[in-house]
């Protein structure tokens, strides 16, 4: 593989940042013709941004974008991507569940138009389907919604590879073989080389990483928002892409003797729906529990089915979300009424809510977790995203609840709040409470007692923090061999 | 997965009970129209000649061009609660001032036009609720049609008269008429590219918007259009009454959001029928005719037109379960 192929677009020192969190960090990694390009990295490396980025979804904020040795950092957009022959087959679907295959490949390609543009698109992503995925039984006809996923995720692969009259040159696959059965996948990987040998270009993203290393040229490993290495994937094994995707110099741990909670009868035991080996996911009283590995792949469903078993038996439970702006706060309440709405059955006096307690209440978290506010009387969007989510902590910490479920509540909070809640659970913790912490960032896991890591829905490893390292965690979210 | 071959084979091949729910459904609003004729024509045979069902369905191209409209909104998952007042101003416009003043009333309908494309507008770049805004303004509409129009009144142009009154041979006007707007907007919603592209705006907004389209121009464009099918439905009603009054068509909101419904449309996800929809709305119109065929009191019609609905809706969720099944 020569280094002097034909360069189809370069990022130098890209940069991307999300208020305080810097996304991207001076990135420079060139996408060549003929080449296929693998993407590695954890939860929040900064994988989706770059593509995001890439597939002009997204606009850079620093550093320079090279296309045909032009920078274009400044105008590039969706349209002029799709002009380079740039185009992206994204995670979740992007495919009109109310439309028929025929139909969702017109929307991607502008070229099928004019009369006839029906039987036209009928028969390109016919043909397409059937030269990726030979006998994948889809009808141009068939509405997408009643399709089962993974003939969904077929049509949208098979979609980006229609060209019509327009240009096709780097094709953008992000986890494209998660829900597609191990045959199938088999079948796109052969499909990708076999695209890549005739001049196209793709980058793809697994957590497969047999799949990575069979499949790719090159591959670049990402952390923190920067690319940490790039190198041809024969030069990568399995345990040097783990060893990659970690922090190399570890900085000395801070090993507080560990004494294990593991004793009594558990608060939580739970096997996830989709737990095929008989594991269950246990905490113990005044444990904190720590639920990790990739993002997505079964850690929200399994604290929803805690919820729902505890809701059930009518035991106590709070959750706090992840998503603030969803799940979380009531946007239209002020502070105090957000943090003390899930304690209203103690703060009832005759049938209505007493005022003096509510207040009570509320000051004492304001000064127990640190809110920084003239007054809980202030409408809670008026707080910092930082101070909301110490707000949603304060609400499922101010119930009597034993058992408190997080649902990545750190997300896009800063390192000082981070701090300050970090203390206060342990703080909880050792009163007897159960904390149940889904967290996608690895630095958490050394606040747990004991780590599950997920992988497809399953708890695959079940680690005691005497024996936890990064690259246990790392082993064990990302996939040896395809299923 | 397992041993035997993981994929079904021949592309041809589709599951046969999903196939057979889908034809079921979109059936469905036309079967529930004949056996509701074939109810009438039993029950009241002199019904099944030209005079009859000119009576019949006298009204029924107002009702089809409003569900026009509500189906369009629809179609981006919105819904227009003040289509009915929209229709009764319009109605007082040409009541009052389009035969007069011709140019400054066709000035005024086109304003209305564009007053709902606005209204689109707005509705998407504040992110604002359609129901609260078009609830907002059906008080305006209707404001304004009583300070037009105090007393029931005015007169429709003798032309607009005259058109809505064509004696076509064979059929009704209203039955060609209805068949020209379901089979216009067929091909304009499901044959068309950019038909396509709106019903996808109603499907995955996020899709279309990272393909590069403009959500906005599309909401402005669809709510436009639905205005124009709105100042139609207003002049063919005034036409057909030949006055007018400032509640002249209020009932107009529910019955073009049921029609839509009744024909196979769905409140979201841009699932809509421009077929369906226009037969949906002659299933209510005749369904006033049976009932008053029945000897049931109009105190009970709207009632029982409501049972009708629900009778529809129930058949319908059971076909969906029908569907469901794998």
């Amino acid at each position: 593989m020569a280094a002097a192929t034909c360069t189809l677009l370069e990022f130098q020192g890209t940069g991307k940042t999300f208020g305080a969190v810097r996304a991207l960090e001076g990135v420079s990694l060139a996408f060549h013709a003929g080449e296929c390009l693998g993407l590695i990295g954890h939860n929040g490396a900064g994988k989706s941004t770059l593509m995001q980025v890439l597939a002009g979804t997204l606009a850079p904020d620093q550093g320079a974008m090279l296309v045909g040795g032009q920078d274009l950092r400044h105008r590039y957009n969706v349209r002029l991507a799709r002009e380079h022959g740039i185009r992206c087959v994204f995670q979740e679907l992007s495919l009109c569940p109310n439309l028929s295959v025929a139909e969702n490949t017109r929307l991607m390609c502008a070229g099928l138009a004019g009369w006839g543009w029906r039987a036209r698109a009928r028969r390109a992503i016919a043909e397409q389907l059937q030269a990726i995925f030979p006998g994948h039984g889809i009808h141009p006809d068939d509405i997408v919604a009643d399709l089962p996923i993974g003939q969904r995720q077929m049509v949208e692969i098979a979609r980006a590879f229609v060209c019509e009259g327009e240009p096709l040159q780097l094709v953008i696959l992000d986890e494209p073989t998660s829900s597609l059965d191990a045959g199938v996948a088999a079948q796109l990987l052969r499909f990708v080389r076999r695209f890549v040998e005739g001049g196209g270009s793709i980058v793809l993203i697994s957590h497969i990483l047999g799949e990575m290393l069979s499949t790719c040229d090159r591959i670049a490993v990402m952390r923190d928002g920067k690319v940490v290495q790039v190198r041809p994937a024969a030069d990568f094994t399995h345990t040097s892409l783990v060893e990659c995707m970690g922090h190399a110099a570890k900085a000395a741990e801070e090993h507080r003797t560990f004494v294990s909670r593991r004793h009594g009868t558990p608060v939580v035991d739970t096997c996830p729906a989709r737990q095929g080996d008989g594991q269950c996911v246990r905490a113990y009283p005044g444990e904190i529990v720590g639920l990790a590995g990739l993002a997505g792949h079964g850690q929200s469903q399994l604290l929803l089915q805690v919820l729902r078993q505890r809701v059930r038996g009518r035991q106590g439970v709070a959750l706090v979300a992840g998503d603030r702006q969803s799940d979380g706060v009531f946007p239209l309440w002020s502070i105090a009424q957000n943090i003390s709405v899930a304690s209203l059955a103690q703060l009832r006096r005759g049938g209505l809510i007493d005022p003096g307690a509510e207040r009570a209440l509320a000051n004492e978290w304001q000064a127990r977790m640190g809110i920084r506010t003239p007054s809980m009387d202030q409408p809670i969007v008026a707080l910092s995203g930082g101070n909301q989510q110490k707000a949603l902590f304060a609400r499922a910490l101010a119930t009597p609840h034993p058992l408190i479920l997080m649902d990545d509540p750190m997300r896009g909070v800063d390192v000082g709040t981070k701090r300050d809640v970090y203390a206060t659970l342990a703080a909880e913790a050792a009163k007897g409470r159960t904390f149940l912490w889904y967290t996608t960032e690895l630095e958490e896991l050394q606040y747990c007692d004991h780590v599950y890591v997920f992988r497809d829905g399953q708890a695959v490893l079940d680690v005691p923090r005497s024996e936890l390292t990064e690259a246990l965690i790392l082993r064990g979210s990302f996939q040896e061999h395809s299923a | 997965m397992n041993a035997s071959n993981p994929l079904p084979l021949a592309a041809t091949q589709r599951p046969a009970p999903r196939e057979r729910a889908r034809l079921l459904r979109s059936a469905l609003p036309g079967v529930s129209l004949a056996v509701l004729l074939v109810a009438i024509f039993i029950m009241q045979p002199r019904a099944m000649s030209y005079l009859g069902l000119n009576l019949m369905l006298n009204l029924a191209v107002p009702i089809a061009l409003a569900t026009m409209a509500q189906m369009l909104i629809i179609t981006v998952n919105d819904l227009d609660l003040s289509l009915g007042s929209f229709i009764s101003f319009v109605a007082c416009v040409a009541a009052t001032v389009l035969g007069p003043h011709p140019w400054l009333g066709s000035l005024a309908l086109l304003g209305c036009i564009a007053v709902y494309a606005a209204l689109g507008a707005l509705v998407h770049g504040r992110n604002l609720p359609a129901i609260v805004v078009t609830l907002g303004m059906s008080f305006i509409w209707m404001g304004a049609a009583i300070l037009l129009l105090p007393s029931p009144g005015g007169a429709a142009p003798a032309w607009l008269q005259g058109l809505v009154r064509i004696k076509t041979p064979l059929l009704p006007l209203a039955i060609f008429v209805c068949m020209g707007i379901a089979l216009l907007m067929h091909a304009f919603l499901a044959r068309s590219t950019l038909g396509v592209i709106l019903r996808g705006a109603g499907g995955n907004p996020q899709a279309i918007g990272r393909r590069g389209w403009s959500l906005l121009r599309i909401k402005a464009g669809l709510y436009g259009l639905a205005g124009t099918f709105g100042v139609l439905s207003g002049l063919f009603l005034v036409g057909l009454t030949t006055s007018a009054d400032a509640n002249i068509a209020l009932r107009y909101t529910l019955l073009s959001i049921a029609g839509v419904i009744l024909g196979g449309g769905e409140f979201v996800g841009g699932r809509v029928s421009a077929v369906g929809a226009v037969l949906g709305a002659l299933t209510l119109v005749l369904a006033g005719s049976l009932l008053s065929f029945l000897h049931i009191s109009p105190d009970w019609q709207i009632g029982a037109q409501g049972a009708i609905l629900i009778l529809v809706l129930a058949l319908r969720a059971g076909v969906n379960r029908l569907e469901a099944r794998p």
